[in-house]
């Protein structure tokens, strides 16, 4: 039978999705919205003459980063000081918190801008931040509407994708006092925008991720759609920027790759409408103060094995939640996990080890169509990940199991089909008694109701009963 | 040709009917067909769902069983796939460089039907008759993992009688997917509804694909709901002839 959680665990991907397939205004929202993005992207990259081999590229030039990491961080770590930045090492979550905090507060500002980064999601800095006083304001428009809902986001890219007009309009009259308020797109972003404009300008501390952080030159990178970005980098004196330490790559020139491969496969565009690049500090322009807080938090792990390394060549594009059909029907909120979709439920097993139930659940939530490897920029073969990292559970599972786990339903079930497929004679035997067991469910020629694990496939679906002769058995009487 | 045919267990217990139509097509065009009795199951749900471990005595009973066929022949894509992509790493699993070499030597010989049809033999009009209203949907392992592109509908294209209707976002994964059905069952249902969707759409009669697996997936569903279509596995359709 199907273990209950230890009340430590997260709730598992099974559990959250049949809620959130019920939500039939999510089930629109997603819907309707992957399959926009997805069309587009399509689009995109079809116009793309050498897509395969910028892909190709994209993929060498990561693992050539995970192959040097070492050697690459040095070199950027020594670029950013060069150029008047400071960089600071975060072996995890609370130390790279930690780090911000103390910077934030010796500026003694009691509110911080951000641009959108799913590293500071990932260590839960706003928490962090707020417990010590210090209130963060996400700028990025969609960021601000999960803010403002209290909500979490759902996508790696665009993070209220779950949320349509109205829901937004009503938040934004509510959270923003607006008395009067259409649901049209101009309309809610200029709301936005005045809300946000004041912010920008009096903020002294602004806290931002990175796309890329090139090692030759210590530049770092982020682009976005919105222009917010660009300002919580430029304005405030103090800037601050957060980021994992895959997010590397070798030299200025590779940006030619990543900067056509990451708008077409995130937004569908030829480019983005902004694209920063910063370089420590400028006399009289820009922010006076850097810091470079580089995160490790579990990425060496992800980083040791041979066949997860490749999860760190992610760009963060989104590409696979667009077309997951999976996360297209259950959204990114039923990953329980900072990072959803396909990537997600291969990175944040790596991430945070297998031991949590829910996180445990992760990699089982794909059907390995294969979709997401096909359009992924940087060639990462997510089902190979899947199936590797379900090997790690299972074993997981049978080294410290003892007698619970070998009670188990699945493990009973698979243990039992392994040994009979070992032998011919046991196998002819187990397709004989399965046609006489399966009498005590067939009914008027079909099977619509099987017990345990497998009254999942007849709650929807019929099953033919096997069928009087097998083949081998067809092929033997044939012989004779 | 001399071809030894892989049923798979799946359609071995199950689906005998694909395993004879499988026959039936490859003599009808001459060639010789051997049945080694020893093979049992590739190991594909073993090895998906993490019991990695229970694969490895599989993959050596495969090697043993078909190692010195000249081709290898198998009416379903995934379980071909299974071979093709995973073979290497269970040996490597084994930590056994001799199961390695013969995994190396064996893989290239295993061949989906209509990959074996079309780009092995040449062959693209088996000479079928199939007078009904169908719709073809490609598997994902058939799509993506064994690439088998254009080859069933080119086969089915040249059968005669028949009425061929495209299937609307025929590349959408059906929601099989293996234990998934089962461990993800109400996500996998959700993807089966629109599957049904699409295939409804098209008013054919029968739904052809090359995969039993994802087709009992998708015909648990349409007989539940008495849906008036069907799941024919691709071999079947083309066995039929005129005759039979």
């Amino acid at each position: 039978m199907k273990k209950k959680n230890s009340k430590k665990s997260s709730p598992t991907f099974q559990e959250s999705a049949k809620a959130y397939l019920e939500n039939t205004q999510l089930r629109r929202n997603i819907g309707h919205a992957t399959h926009t993005i997805r069309d587009k992207r399509k689009q995109a990259v079809d116009e793309m003459p050498d897509w395969e081999d910028l892909r190709e590229a994209g993929s060498n030039i990561k693992q050539r980063v995970m192959r040097h990491m070492d050697k690459y961080l040095l070199q950027l770590e020594e670029s950013v000081q060069q150029a008047g930045g400071v960089v600071h090492w975060a072996k995890d979550a609370k130390e790279a918190n930690r780090i911000i905090v103390d910077l934030v507060k010796e500026q003694q500002v009691e509110e911080v801008v951000k641009v959108k980064s799913i590293t500071t999601d990932e260590i839960k800095l706003n928490k962090a931040l707020a417990d010590e006083g210090v209130q963060a304001l996400e700028t990025d428009l969609a960021e601000l509407i999960v803010q403002l809902a209290e909500d979490e986001p759902s996508h790696i890219l665009v993070p209220a994708i779950h949320k349509n007009r109205a829901e937004i309009r009503e938040l934004f009259k509510k959270k923003l006092e607006k008395a009067e308020l259409s649901d049209r797109p101009e309309d809610l972003a200029e709301a936005a925008r005045l809300y946000l404009r004041k912010k920008f300008l009096s903020a002294k501390v602004g806290i931002s991720g990175g796309n890329f952080a090139v090692a030759e030159t210590g530049t770092i990178s982020v682009v976005e759609s919105e222009g917010n970005g660009r300002m919580c980098t430029t304005l405030p004196d103090t800037l601050i920027t957060v980021m994992g330490i895959e997010k590397l790559i070798p030299t200025w020139r590779d940006f030619e790759v990543f900067m056509q491969l990451l708008p077409r496969s995130a937004t569908a565009e030829r480019m983005n409408p902004y694209n920063s690049f910063w370089t420590g500090v400028t006399q009289g322009d820009g922010p006076q103060e850097f810091h470079l807080v580089l995160l490790d938090n579990g990425r060496t792990n992800v980083l040791a094995d041979e066949v997860g390394r490749q999860t760190l060549n992610c760009i963060r594009c989104s590409a696979c939640l667009n077309v997951c059909p999976v996360y297209e029907r259950t959204g990114g909120h039923a990953y329980n996990s900072v990072y959803p979709g396909p990537i997600g439920a291969i990175l944040t097993p790596q991430l945070k080890g297998l031991k949590d139930d829910g996180v445990a659940s992760l990699p089982y939530a794909s059907s390995l169509c294969g979709a997401c490897y096909e359009v992924c920029p940087v060639k990462i073969n997510i089902p190979e990940v899947l199936v590797h990292l379900r090997g790690k559970i299972v074993d997981e599972k049978k080294r410290k199991g003892g007698f619970k786990a070998k009670l188990d339903e699945e493990h009973i079930g698979m243990k039992l089909m392994a040994r009979t497929f070992k032998k011919r004679s046991r196998y002819e035997r187990a397709q004989r008694w399965a046609r006489v067991g399966q009498g005590l469910f067939e009914k008027n020629g079909t099977i619509s109701k099987l017990p345990g694990e497998l009254s999942g496939w007849t709650a929807m679906r019929d099953i033919k009963p096997i069928p009087d002769q097998t083949f081998r058995e067809w092929w033997r009487s044939r012989d004779e | 040709m001399q071809i030894s045919l892989f049923i798979t267990c799946f359609n071995d217990t199950l689906f005998p009917e694909t395993g004879k139509a499988t026959v039936q097509l490859l003599e009808r065009l001459g060639h010789t067909v051997e049945f080694p009795m020893e093979q049992t199951c590739c190991g594909q749900m073993h090895y998906n769902t993490g019991y990695q471990e229970e694969a490895i005595p599989l993959v050596r009973k495969f090697v043993e069983v078909f190692g010195d066929a000249e081709a290898i022949v198998a009416p379903s894509a995934s379980c071909v796939a299974m071979v093709h992509e995973f073979y290497h790493k269970v040996a490597e699993r084994a930590r056994d460089e001799q199961l390695a070499k013969r995994v190396e030597e064996v893989t290239p010989r295993v061949f989906e039907l209509s990959q074996f049809l079309v780009d092995e033999l040449g062959v693209e009009d088996v000479g079928a008759y199939y007078p009904h209203r169908v719709t073809y949907h490609p598997t994902c392992h058939s799509l993506r993992m064994l690439e088998v592109g254009d080859a069933p509908l080119t086969l089915l294209r040249n059968v005669r009688g028949i009425d061929l209707v495209e299937l609307p976002a025929a590349e959408e994964c059906c929601g099989f997917g293996g234990t998934f059905a089962i461990k993800n069952a109400d996500t996998s249902m959700a993807m089966l509804g629109d599957k049904i969707r699409h295939i409804k759409d098209t008013e054919a009669e029968v739904c052809i694909a090359a995969d039993n697996s994802c087709l009992m997936h998708i015909g648990g569903a349409l007989q539940r709901q008495r849906g008036g279509v069907k799941t024919v596995h691709l071999a079947e359709i083309l066995a039929s002839t005129e005759e039979n």
